[in-house]
């Protein structure tokens, strides 16, 4: 292995990984937003809008993040509606994570006791009021696990950004493969870069789910 | 009659073509006692759960204060503040403290300041004797305590009437008596409570009438429990007065 | 208004590459889940293992299946074993490998869990009817951990359908690809055809993975 090249290469990594992380903490932060959106609309049991999110889940969990943004970025100009890379990619994950996270949310919601709602009911709470103090604060908790689990996904997933021509660490990669064959050492650099990014995230979710799992509430 | 809280006519439940309830009447008046008893899957919890609007009903009213309680209408959430209910499995919220259990619908619902539930929550609390426990959270107290808990969180929001469904039925036996001297106590003090329980002497001690429900009928109502526990008039009633005996 | 494309799917073969290369991807994900089960036992009696290297081992594979982005996997696989040991891996061998190699994980995992989702009480009264453990394991046991397991590797399998969609990076000529050489061959013609093409790929996908995963769903509901 090439000292030299890896050294020369790290900026161009350390750039991909800053455009990465950029465009994937965006799509998290939408798929918060939209899953939280979702869960809303189907704990309100708003209609119309329930039918269009369980549509939006199924379709979105049951393709491939490639195909979408694929649709996204060259289907979409082709009606009118043209979008930047970047939005591209940070929509396209957005989107992806926010029916993850709508399905997260839910079973974190299921696995709350039905007495939880009564008793808030019973109480005279609005159904509002019971969501907001009671069902989701514990399933927030409950779906902890799941959330960084998608949180992972999602920055995994980014690795196909490069298809719409965002370079980011795969384009890097292959781009600098494809011009100066130094295969070995841009993988290596690769896969530092990669753990660079996930490894705190993944150690935090394992760190997290000990302290929910063995720390309820009152311990 | 003047002084009624609770007046409930022809009421009708059915669930999935099946009728669980049918058409019960019944009149509270402020300060009574009603205990409900009867075999496993007879319908009085859902009795309780349908004066609270937890259920539809199919026919028939419930009127608290002359007002209609109904499911769907606009006013639930008020009419609700006025019927305390407490359930058979610990119901309290796990993510809250004990004193914010009990002051959160105060707060939230009513409205009041923290500064004055908060008071009045350590005052009930200290009835129970739980005061010391105010900053725990729910899973470090035991059954016994989280029902008192409960209780206290039902009576905070001051109802007119309070509904106990079962609550000593998921207990261990050496905590069901540290829960039902608080229920003497409130009777004591003049609480309107509707009562579905399974503790026979308890029954006996502290109802003003007993309602035997049986196949989701009232077979016999009585307001002289001495002489209902003892010598029941109808025979489903005995039959079911029965199976609590081992001779 | 132009048209968007769906003519140009209708014209000569190109609805049947299309399905052509569909079919790829298909094929490439279910020889992957074959193997990844057979291998996801073996891995999941692995991390249940008494010896704690075996386990320390295996959570270790485990993890770096969880952190590495399969894409990079395959970059790894296709174009690091040319370099470091001169093999010219075909590429759809290649993507067989690092699926396998992530579905084994997976699959391992599903299986501990299932594993150590029997409480100990059913191996206690199984015992107590006077069964050897072979038996209890056989008829106790094992057909608990099977129920559980169905519906989780059925998952598995539109998990890997729609992971497999990543060998066109790699230069397999499969759904998408099929897609952008019909939209390339007809630019002058139809120069909306992307919309068509790409939305019909993406029903495509979704036509193969929804089935599977209600089903999956619903086993998972009936046997829970």
């Amino acid at each position: 292995m090439d000292m030299s090249v890896i050294n020369s290469y790290i900026p161009l990594y350390r750039d991909a990984l800053l455009l990465t992380l950029r465009i994937g903490w965006q799509g998290v932060f939408w798929a918060f937003i939209i899953g939280l959106g979702c869960t809303l609309i189907r704990q309100l049991r708003i209609p119309v809008l329930r039918g269009v999110v369980t549509v939006y889940v199924e379709l979105l969990r049951n393709t491939p993040l490639l195909v979408q943004l694929f649709f996204l970025y060259f289907a979409l100009p082709k009606i009118g509606i043209r979008i930047s890379a970047e939005v591209c990619g940070s929509l396209g994950l957005g989107l992806l994570g926010g029916a993850y996270m709508a399905e997260t949310f839910r079973s974190g919601l299921d696995n709350i006791a039905p007495v939880q709602e009564e008793s808030a009911l019973s109480l005279g709470m609005s159904r509002y009021q019971t969501l907001r103090y009671v069902i989701f604060p514990q399933a927030a908790s409950a779906s902890m696990a799941g959330i960084l689990a998608n949180v992972i996904f999602l920055l995994k997933e980014t690795s196909v950004f490069s298809v719409i021509s965002l370079m980011d660490l795969m384009f890097t990669a292959k781009d600098l493969i494809g011009m100066y064959a130094k295969t070995i050492e841009c993988l290596t650099l690769l896969v530092m870069f990669y753990l660079i990014m996930l490894l705190p995230v993944s150690l935090l979710g394992t760190v997290l789910e000990r302290r929910l799992r063995f720390a309820e509430f009152g311990n | 009659m003047e002084n009624e809280v609770l007046r409930i006519e022809h009421l009708h439940k059915e669930f999935e073509g099946n009728v669980i309830l049918k058409d019960l009447n019944l009149t509270v008046r402020r300060g009574e006692v009603i205990v409900v008893i009867g075999p496993s899957g007879c319908g009085k919890s859902t009795f309780l759960r349908c004066i609270n609007a937890l259920e539809d009903i199919q026919g028939g009213q419930i009127l608290l204060d002359g007002h209609p309680v109904r499911r769907d209408a606009k006013d639930v959430t008020q009419m609700r503040q006025k019927i305390g209910m407490v359930f058979q499995s610990y119901d309290l919220f796990p993510h809250k403290t004990i004193l914010h259990n009990i002051t959160l619908a105060p707060e939230k619902v009513q409205k009041r300041p923290r500064a004055e539930a908060e008071k009045e929550a350590m005052e009930l609390l200290e009835r129970v004797g739980l005061a010391d426990r105010a900053g725990d959270y729910p899973r470090q107290l035991s059954g016994g305590q989280k029902q008192r808990v409960a209780i206290v969180r039902a009576l905070c929001m001051h109802p007119e009437i309070l509904l106990l469904d079962e609550i000593t039925a998921a207990l261990d036996p050496e905590m069901v008596h540290e829960v039902l001297e608080v229920v003497v106590s409130l009777a004591r003090l003049g609480s309107t409570m509707l009562i579905v329980t399974h503790e026979m002497a308890f029954a006996r001690a502290i109802a003003d009438r007993v309602l035997f429900l049986d196949g989701g009928e009232i077979v016999e109502e009585s307001s002289d429990p001495k002489a209902f526990f003892t010598k029941p008039q109808t025979p489903r009633a005995q039959a079911f007065l029965k199976t609590f005996d081992y001779e | 208004m132009q048209s968007l494309g769906i003519d140009v799917l209708l014209k000569g073969s190109n609805f049947l590459r299309l399905l052509t290369g569909l079919w790829t991807a298909v094929r490439i994900s279910l020889i992957s889940v074959a193997i990844s089960i057979a291998l996801g036992i073996l891995a999941g009696m692995l991390m249940t293992s008494k010896s704690t290297l075996v386990k320390v081992l295996m959570r270790v594979y485990l993890e770096i299946v969880r952190i590495m982005p399969q894409m990079v996997l395959l970059f790894i696989v296709y174009f690091g074993t040319t370099r470091v040991f001169g093999l010219n891996l075909e590429a759809e061998t290649a993507a067989i490998i690092v699926f396998t190699f992530w579905g084994t994980a997976e699959m391992g995992d599903l299986v501990r869990g299932a594993l150590i989702s029997i409480p100990r009480i059913q191996y206690e009264s199984a015992a107590a009817l006077g069964m050897s453990e072979t038996a209890a394991f056989r008829y106790v046991i094992l057909p608990q951990t099977v129920r559980r397991l169905i519906p989780l590797s059925i998952n598995l399998i539109t998990r890997m359908i729609k992971t497999t969609s990543l060998v066109m990076m790699i230069g397999i000529v499969e759904v998408l690809k099929v897609g952008q050489q019909i939209i390339e061959a007809n630019r002058k013609t139809s120069p909306n055809a992307a919309f068509g093409v790409f939305a019909v790929v993406f029903l495509m996908y979704f036509l193969i993975c929804w089935p599977v995963s209600r089903l999956a769903a619903r086993l998972e509901k009936r046997w829970a």
